[in-house]
């Protein structure tokens, strides 16, 4: 597993999820304190802080610490840079095709059928 | 380990991914040509694809969606078949779909190139696409043309889109 497929997976299991998204839409905004977060949401401040960890570990944001807060924060740049990756790219692909080679080992090794041009719509 | 080569290439605006498995081409080929063997890999985990229509002849359609997310989120993705020649090549252009159902502008449009070739016991799948443009490279990753970097990019887009306004 790559770098670049850690990031990937990171990042995508990181937006497929609204409150993060939300999250992450309210942090682009301005500084957040985790307990400001927690309060715009009807979930545990638990939840929450788990919500923020995830952002944090795909890059989305960072997390520092001011006394007992912990604050959220990002910049546009960071969040559009996620988003420039060639690697991602590729990290997709890979991912992809080691799938496409999971599949391959599963089919019969006997009984190929014929090769037609079009085997459609079965 | 799949993929045995990648090849970036910026200029002619390439991406090229070489891998070999231990199959005949004819199974290889099998992978693209059933669409319920193709929507066993084609979507990333947890976005599985469905493909509806799926008319593997030149000048033929390919219609899949995705779905998943927490939001039961769906994507759109429609292929144009190019080139057909069982079971070593394979040509479909890839056009974004925007949400009125209607192809993006040509800009959009990916190439997609596959070729499948015997080598010794096992067989090579060399994949390539190409982008129109770099902007259309740009708009293929932003989007996502492949995989759940659909879903990804255009969350990114909704985000950075609202906080401009």
């Amino acid at each position: 597993v790559t770098e670049a497929e850690d990031r990937a997976d990171a990042l995508f299991h990181a937006l497929a999820d609204r409150t993060r998204r939300d999250i992450l839409r309210r942090v682009l905004a301005g500084e957040h304190s985790v307990s400001m977060l927690a309060a715009k949401y009807d979930m545990s401040f638990a939840a929450v802080q788990k919500h923020v960890a995830v952002l944090e570990r795909a890059g989305l944001v960072v997390k520092r610490r001011q006394g007992r807060e912990h604050l959220v924060s990002t910049d546009v740049t960071t969040v559009r840079h996620a988003r420039e990756q060639l690697e991602m790219l590729e990290a997709l692909w890979r991912d992809r095709l080691d799938r496409f080679g999971d599949v391959l080992a599963e089919l019969p090794t006997t009984a190929l059928p014929e090769n037609k041009e079009s085997q459609e719509d079965r | 380990m799949t993929v045995t080569d990648v090849v970036r290439d910026r200029a002619n605006r390439t991406l090229t991914l070489t891998a070999e498995y231990p199959a005949a081409p004819e199974q290889v080929w099998q992978l693209w040509a059933d669409p319920r063997l193709l929507e066993r890999w084609w979507g990333p985990p947890g976005f599985p694809a469905t493909f509806e229509h799926h008319d593997l002849t030149p000048g033929g359609t390919i219609t899949y969606f995705m779905s998943g997310g927490d939001g039961g989120d769906r994507f759109d993705g429609t292929w144009n078949v190019v080139e057909v020649d069982a079971p070593t090549r394979l040509v479909v252009e890839d056009a974004i779909i925007d949400d009125d159902g209607t192809p993006s502008d040509g800009n959009s449009m990916t190439r997609m190139e596959i070729d499948i070739e015997a080598a010794g016991d096992t067989t090579r799948m060399i994949l390539t696409t190409h982008f129109d443009s770099l902007v259309g490279m740009e708009q293929a990753i932003a989007t996502g043309v492949v995989d759940g970097m659909k879903a990804c990019m255009s969350q990114i887009d909704a985000v950075l889109e609202e906080v401009a306004a």
